[in-house]
């Protein structure tokens, strides 16, 4: 009967997609892994994230290239002058995709909203279990303590009120997790008893309507005739499964698919050197560093800090482990992100100097542990190889560096619990406001037992400042105070910023417009080809 | 016979318990468990950490979970993905086919080179013909699989464009799964052209994973037919004045066929676990890429009932050898 229904609602979408006439233009894109669903509410893992996004769309949506948000389902919304209440203005004229087993009868309004948002927020939703119930980034965006009531004022408004101002609230609805879903649908494969169907076959507003998923090989998509934005320019969109690195490239070169991500460093020099393809290039929303636990001796004395940030060669690190994907970092958040402080440099290689700044410190001779992290990350492609080559910089200052590493869970758990004296870690952005590396990874509130502030480090008027910048809306101010706490950090140096990785997509020349997002996830809306 | 056959079938019931216990305990010792591996620099607070793992029902005592989990395999419930949420048996049939399909065309390329190979090199030892022959199988038996799939992909379909690089059939095609064997489902959809896409799309894969058990098989092949051709009923055959291919055909061959079919029946033992660096390289949906990413995430439904079903597969396979020994050599049937 499922596979019966498949290949109706397949059929019945390429349909639509062909009617037009003409021959379909076809996006293929080879993505690097799996979806585990087509629900962004209940998953982490990039695939799904990517894979759910064309379906949907968001009340505020990031701009195609950047981190700045646009108008999504929301037309506009105004903010209370105390933060603490969102009145957003929806679309009227958002449709839900229609497939073989759902109809919409109505147009997207305030009680989807409502709806999405209950099932995660909500323990008695009937949804909230379905498929595990585990909503990752709900939680971790905070929202489970932020929200306090989202009302339907009409149709057409809504108004969200929260327990406490957060300038971060709206980037953190455009992420992909808060994506909306039609509260008729899941109301329909409730009544059928199927709920867990609006997790694997999903239904948006998006710009381009799911067809099929074949697991581990291709995901369909056709595009929405009715998409409030316009009618894309392509017709169907199709994800082709590709694990391999490698091999994902030999298929761009071999014009199997149109668009591939990360390539691997290896491979970049002959990919640019072929005429039919573009290789796009963009530093990524992450940062790699070194923690310094401020909370041990001799590292709580910032000229020790300042001494061991000079001993090490961040350039030949870059070069020897990043092998051209990554860049040296200065700041904690990367240059990507609106307020970054572009006037600090990072500290100069300079072992005379740490070593006089050593002495002047009174550290003689001096043992610790440098923590490597086990496994492989964008902002640190090769952890071992990195410590083995910070352990080398150290010992030509006199510092032994003994090399640690544990199992993934149990590395983060023992970091977190403040067990290491210089710790390799790292950060990868979720919304592209600074608030999310600046206090999440550096405030005093997060130098505690478990919490992310793994340098134990906490500075009254760094803290100061990035709290007052959670708490007001206007981003002029809050680009002032963000630049103002990455001086701070600077002179303070609780970390040593290493390298933020560089993503690299490879399309054929065919492809137009598109453009690679800070946050990772392709986005075809807009994309074009020549045919 | 029957009686041989039961007693074959009486020692696969103990091993069948013995891999449900032993999966089970295995990836358990694995450190990290499966909310922790999910989780990325953030980390969780222990009380969510703990009402995630109630969940999933890790927090009942171990042996409360494997009896449960006992329970649900004779009942034929092998459970649901932790990460996908969907049964594993159900995920395991959408991607067998896939892996069938490949071992198949696979082992029979290994079997149509690899026995006439072998049957030729015994014939003519010592020749030039054999030494190039063991000379390519030991080649083949020792290559790095993925160097070799990366090879052949980079001459034929990146350079010469002969081939695909890699999936079962050309993305521009929309076939229906209705057999999950991309050749039969490509014939029976009215799309021109797919069954040549699908074929095409099948022999690197086929070659690159046929290379090991053509070795195997052609190395087999003339150990034994050596073996065989030094006895005296060979000879006395060709005293007889029957022609060469007749004494290979009607007596050596047979006769050494024995250990022919043990290592094809091992091959296609290995090779139903999933092919898992072959898969990995041609972006094969199939059996052996699930497992490897279903032991990262620490899914131990998937595992568990992975294992169980191909393990179940491979005791499959060797009584069907088992019995096919039995059927060419009557000495073993009977236990002589």
């Amino acid at each position: 009967m499922k596979a019966i229904f498949f290949r109706t609602a397949a059929a019945a979408a390429l349909a639509v997609a062909m009617t037009s006439g003409a021959l379909a233009k076809t996006m293929t894109y080879c993505s690097e892994g799996s979806p585990e669903n087509f629900n962004p509410q209940i998953n982490t893992t990039g695939p799904s994230l990517s894979a759910a996004h064309p379906v949907f769309n968001r009340l505020v949506e990031f701009e195609r290239d950047s981190t700045k948000l646009r108008p999504g389902l929301a037309e506009s919304w105004e903010i209370s002058a105390d933060g603490l209440t969102y009145t957003f203005r929806l679309r009227k004229n958002a449709k839900f995709h229609a497939r073989n087993d759902f109809k919409p009868t109505r147009s997207f309004t305030a009680d989807d909203v409502i709806a999405t948002f209950d099932r995660m927020w909500r323990k008695d939703h009937p949804y909230h279990q379905v498929s595990g119930g585990a909503y990752d980034y709900f939680n971790d965006m905070g929202f489970h303590t932020l929200l306090k009531s989202i009302t339907k004022v009409d149709d057409n408004t809504l108004r969200v009120e929260l327990t406490k101002p957060d300038a971060t609230f709206l980037a953190s609805l455009a992420m992909t997790f808060a994506s909306i879903h039609s509260k008729e649908y899941m109301d329909a494969m409730l009544k059928a008893g199927t709920p867990e169907k609006v997790d694997q076959v999903p239904v948006g507003t998006g710009p381009f309507m799911f067809v099929d998923y074949k697991k581990d090989a291709t995901i369909r998509y056709t595009v929405n005739p009715d998409y409030f934005n316009g009618k894309q320019p392509i017709d169907r969109l199709v994800y082709a499964i590709t694990p391999d690195a490698a091999v994902r490239m030999a298929r761009v070169q071999a014009g199997e698919c149109l668009l591939a991500p990360y390539p691997s460093p290896a491979d970049l020099p002959r990919l640019k050197g072929d005429a039919k393809l573009n290789v796009m290039e963009r530093e990524g929303l992450n940062v790699g560093y070194l923690a310094f636990n401020t909370s041990k001796k001799p590292f709580d004395d910032k000229r020790v800090r300042h001494a061991v940030s000079m001993a090490i060669d961040r350039d030949a690190i870059v070069k020897a482990v990043f092998r051209g994907t990554g860049i040296v970092a200065a700041n904690p958040i990367p240059p990507t992100i609106w307020a970054y402080n572009e006037t600090l440099k990072p500290y100069p290689y300079d072992v005379e100097k740490a070593k006089a700044l050593l002495k002047e410190a009174g550290v003689g001779e001096l043992s610790v542990d440098l923590w490597a992290m086990p496994v492989q990350r964008p902002y640190n492609p090769d952890a071992r190889k990195m410590a083995e080559m910070m352990q080398a910089d150290l010992a030509k200052v006199g510092i032994k560096a003994e090399i640690k590493s544990y199992e993934w869970g149990e590395y983060r758990k023992r970091l977190q619990a403040g067990e290491h004296t210089l710790g390799q870690y790292g950060w990868i952005g979720d919304n592209g406001d600074p608030d999310n590396f600046m206090n999440v990874l550096l405030s005093c509130s997060t130098a505690r037992q478990g919490g992310q502030n793994i340098a134990r480090w906490c500075s009254k008027e760094y803290s100061d400042l990035v709290e007052q910048a959670k708490f007001i809306t206007d981003t002029a101010k809050r680009t002032e105070l963000y630049r103002k706490a990455q001086e701070v950090f600077h002179a303070e140096a609780p970390w040593l910023p290493i390298a933020h990785g560089i993503v690299y997509h490879v399309a054929s020349k065919k492809v137009k417009n598109y453009q690679i997002h800070p946050l990772g996830t392709p986005i075809f809306e807009g994309v074009d080809i020549d045919e | 016979m029957l009686r041989y056959l039961a007693a074959r079938i009486g020692l696969i019931v103990p091993t069948f318990f013995g891999i449900i216990f032993l999966t089970f305990i295995l990836i358990r010792l694995v450190p990290g468990d499966p909310v922790e591996v999910r989780l990325g620099e953030r980390g969780i607070e222990p009380e969510r950490h703990a009402a995630l793992l109630r969940q999933m029902g890790l927090d009942k005592p171990l042996a409360e979970q494997f009896l449960g989990y006992v329970a649900g395999v004779l009942r034929g419930d092998l459970g649901v993905s932790f990460s996908t949420q969907q049964p594993v048996l159900r995920e395991f049939m959408s991607l067998f086919p896939a892996t069938i399909e490949l071992t198949f065309c696979a082992v029979l390329l290994g079997v149509l080179i690899g026995i006439p190979a072998g049957i030729l090199a015994g014939m003519k030892r010592g020749s030039l013909y054999d030494h190039l022959m063991m000379t390519a199988s030991l080649t083949g038996y020792s290559m790095p699989i993925f160097w070799w799939g990366l090879l052949l992909i980079l001459t034929f379909s990146v350079n010469l464009h002969w081939t695909p690089v890699s999936g079962r059939i050309d993305l521009s095609y929309f076939v229906d799964s209705v057999t999950g064997f991309m050749t039969i489902d490509a014939l029976l959809s009215d799309e021109r052209g797919a069954f040549r896409s699908a074929i095409m799309h099948l022999m690197l894969p086929t070659i690159v994973l046929a290379t090991l058990p053509l070795a195997v098989i052609a190395r087999m092949t003339r150990s034994a037919m050596l073996e065989v051709l030094g006895e005296n009923y060979i000879r006395t055959a060709r005293a007889k004045g029957l022609s060469a291919l007749r004494v290979v055909n009607l007596h050596a061959l047979r006769n050494a066929l024995i250990p022919i079919v043990t290592v094809i029946g091992l091959q296609i033992g290995v090779l139903l676990g999933g092919a898992i660096i072959t898969e990995t390289i041609f972006s094969w949906p199939g059996i052996g890429k699930w497992l490897v990413e279903a032991i990262a995430r620490r899914d131990y439904p998937v595992l568990q009932g992975g294992v169980l079903i191909i393990a179940s597969l491979v005791m499959l396979v060797n009584l069907i050898v088992d019995v096919a020994y039995g059927l060419l050599n009557p000495r073993i049937r009977h236990g002589r």
